[in-house]
């Protein structure tokens, strides 16, 4: 009761003494100041710092960040926008949590694959070192796993897929603070192409040793010489269909999965939980031309075939998106929204850009294929 | 009073002269201009990257530094040499802030880092407008429409007469009194002025519309008022009153900086204002041609570039309003040059001549 009753005195001071200072500094905040010192302190835009690189495999590094004010923290499972300074641009890219949650404040963990031709992945993978600062977005995704917990279990997971399955095995492994307890029964099936290429591997050993309620199993496509299909899954774990699933791989994987569980019915296919690094498109209506895509308005939640050099706000307005705008013609930048993903072309220069974070005039720029913008 | 200006070639000169030729050459010379400045908009583009961000980034450092190297002297401004230092640092910042940072950042000049802090959408900058309001009627309205006359408010922001196209009435005959009168307050000027109130009447902007951007305008003037003319003074003790007049000398002289060099930019002799007829079906290398002929330039050196918010490349920010204010210096020789050779005027000189030219122009217009 008193405890509470001071948090609640110094929450609410704390905040008064906010509201006081930001009259000070208005139109900006006290945190665009303290930015200035250390970018952690700035909460308007938090960072993080990183505190130690760890190489996993040849190809893939966890980071262990300590995360600045203004960072809201995540649950097992959830992935993080990181915004990446290469040549005074900051390049957003999302990656899942390695870590297991903790206290507000505490360091965690990303688990990045360098992917060829991957300018940020090979950036964090491979030539970051302690004390680099990182730009952090509010973690997000709903691959977590439900309280409270199924009784049975199934992680199906491929390559650096194991990652956001980590922190959620991790994250168990602490709650159940160690061998007694149960964490019901949960089976991982993790396939990777051999033993020195699969992540965590070491530790994936080791916590099934000690958790009695854990099974792991390993499947190494390269030893084995071949790939971890359905009918392998029901010879490792029989009672698949009646478990619930969390599965994480190359999208390839996820659709066949998916197929697979569908062709079993409705009641086992809500099961599955699906989680893709990048949130996958549906094709253009039928009847657009081969070089047509689809432009998503993610927030507004409407899709729109991408007619060819239809800039996005001509689009958006038919559709009935309630478009910002301003001069049409590429001056103003009062139509511009954030690229969530894909590529579009400035209808002005030809030029083709994108990448996520980009905030894309959208009244001289066309959609590429398929595009998702922040609207 | 002469303004430099370069001059368009004689009919008989071999390059294409705008006086001799029919539209069809006009309309090719403006293509060429016209694609000459994007080969080199492109190249400016192309080399955009991590020496601009640094310039940026310093920016906003100084300019923040400075703030509360200011702010802290004015507290103590009591104390004889305080007030002068605090003062002086203060208007620094606030030009600074007025004039590189928020007019650039809020035209997406550094929309490229993909920074969520430095960009047009979230940028609010110590003005009374709202960022929102302002980049409606300056990014849309003037640069869409530059020294247009009937169509850029910014002609004469609707209560002078700036060209000789507008009609004259009586009222312009007291329109030098208004030019001085609005330098002072300009900030607040401007932020009536981005009311649109005008645009009611005429049916372009409804009610409704007026009356939600006037309480975003109240709501961040009370806050902008309240910081320098009560919070901060209450908060320097004895020191209050020298502190309040060093707040008010900043933005005091901010607005006069401020309307000088916006004045300067469209203005000077030389400067051309255009009809709505010739805007018709304009195409990009005409638009491109009716920036540089709308617009002015001021000579001096970098402090001055940078004070001005390189507005003093008023030329290559209306034929790029969205490159990076740093690199404008970098291509003003290039721009000009381009305007040589396509017998394009280019508008420059000396601040005192081109403000001088400006105030002949306020003057000359009074009368019909």
């Amino acid at each position: 009761m008193g405890t509470t009753f001071l948090t609640a005195v110094r929450g609410r001071s704390g905040r008064l003494l906010h509201a006081a200072a930001a009259a000070l500094t208005t139109p900006l905040l006290p945190a665009d100041y303290l930015a200035l010192f250390d970018p952690l302190l700035g909460g308007r835009w938090p960072a993080g710092r990183v505190e130690s690189v760890r190489p996993e495999t040849a190809e893939a590094t966890t980071l262990v960040i300590r995360p600045g004010r203004g960072w809201g923290g995540f649950r097992a499972g959830q992935y993080v926008p990181v915004g990446v300074d290469i040549d005074g641009v900051l390049h957003w890219r999302t990656y899942s949590l390695s870590s297991a949650p903790g206290r507000p404040g505490e360091p965690f963990a990303l688990t990045v694959k360098a992917l060829p031709d991957g300018l940020v992945s090979g950036r964090l993978a491979q030539d970051t070192g302690p004390g680099t600062v990182l730009r952090l977005g509010p973690a997000q995704g709903d691959f977590t796993l439900p309280e409270p917990l199924p009784e049975r279990t199934l992680f199906l997971t491929a390559g650096i897929g194991l990652t956001p399955v980590m922190s959620m095995l991790r994250a168990l492994a602490r709650r159940q603070g160690g061998r007694n307890a149960s964490a019901g029964d949960v089976v991982l099936v993790h396939s990777a192409p051999d033993r020195a290429a699969t992540v965590f591997g070491r530790e994936l050993r080791v916590l099934s040793r000690r958790m009695p309620w854990l099974r792991v199993h390993l499947h190494h496509t390269r030893t084995s010489g071949r790939r971890l299909t359905p009918q392998r899954l029901s010879a490792v774990c029989p009672d698949w269909r009646e478990r619930q699933t969390w599965t994480c791989g190359p999208g390839p994987m996820l659709d066949a999965l998916r197929q697979h569980w569908h062709e079993q019915g409705p009641a086992v296919e809500r099961r599955l939980h699906l989680e893709r690094f990048r949130p996958a498109l549906p094709a253009a209506a039928s009847g657009a031309g081969a070089e047509d895509g689809l432009i998503r308005f993610q927030r507004t939640g409407v899709d729109v075939p991408a007619g060819a050099g239809v800039p996005l706000l001509r689009a958006g307005e038919a559709a009935g998106v309630a478009m910002p705008s301003g001069c049409r013609m590429g001056i103003c930048f009062g139509c511009v929204a954030s690229l969530v993903q894909g590529r579009v072309r400035d209808l002005r220069t030809g030029e083709i850009t994108g990448e996520p974070g980009t905030l894309v005039q959208t009244c001289v720029c066309t959609a590429v294929g398929t595009v998702a913008v922040d609207l | 009073m002469s303004v430099q200006t370069i001059p368009r070639p004689a009919p008989e000169a071999a390059s294409p002269g705008p006086a001799s030729y029919g539209p069809a050459s006009e309309e090719a010379r403006a293509r060429a201009f016209g694609e000459a400045l994007d080969l080199l908009r492109q190249e400016v583009i192309a080399e955009r990257g991590r020496e601009d961000a640094r310039y940026i980034h310093t920016l906003i450092a100084l300019q923040r530094g400075l703030e509360c190297g200011g702010r802290a002297a004015l507290a103590i401004s009591l104390l004889p040499p305080a007030w002068p230092a605090g003062t002086a640092m203060l208007t620094t910042a606030k030009i600074l802030e007025n004039m590189e940072l928020g007019h650039n950042i809020l035209h997406g000049q550094w929309d490229w880092m993909r920074d969520p802090a430095i960009n047009s959408a979230t940028w609010e900058w110590d003005f009374p407008t709202p960022a929102e309001a302002w980049k409606h009627t300056h990014n849309v309205i003037h640069h869409t429409f530059t020294n247009v006359v009937g169509k850029d408010r910014d002609l004469g922001y609707t209560i002078l007469r700036m060209s000789p196209d507008q009609p004259w009435r009586p009222a312009y005959l007291a329109q030098p009194l208004y030019a001085a009168l609005i330098a002072p307050v300009f900030e607040w000027a401007i932020a009536l002025y981005d009311l649109e109130v005008d645009a009611v009447a005429t049916g372009r902007k409804s009610p409704r519309a007026l009356l939600r951007d006037l309480g975003a305008l109240g709501r961040k003037a009370v806050r902008q008022a309240a910081k320098d003319y009560l919070l901060f003074p209450l908060l320097s003790g004895p020191s209050a009153l020298p502190c309040l007049l060093g707040n008010l000398t900043a933005n005091t002289v901010r607005n006069l900086w401020a309307h000088t060099v916006i004045f300067c930019g469209h203005f000077p002799e030389g400067a051309q204002s255009f009809t709505e007829e010739r805007i018709e079906g304009e195409s990009r290398g005409q638009w491109y041609v009716r920036q540089a002929q709308g617009s002015a330039n001021i000579e001096g050196g970098t402090v001055l570039h940078i004070l001005t918010g390189n507005l003093s490349h008023q030329i290559e920010h209306h034929l790029f309003p969205d490159l990076p204010s740093n690199r404008y210096a970098q291509i003003a020789p290039r721009v000009r040059a381009l305007c040589e050779e396509h017998g394009i005027p280019y508008t420059t000189g000396p601040l005192l001549r081109q403000y001088t030219s400006v105030w002949s122009r306020i003057l000359r217009l009074a009368l019909p």
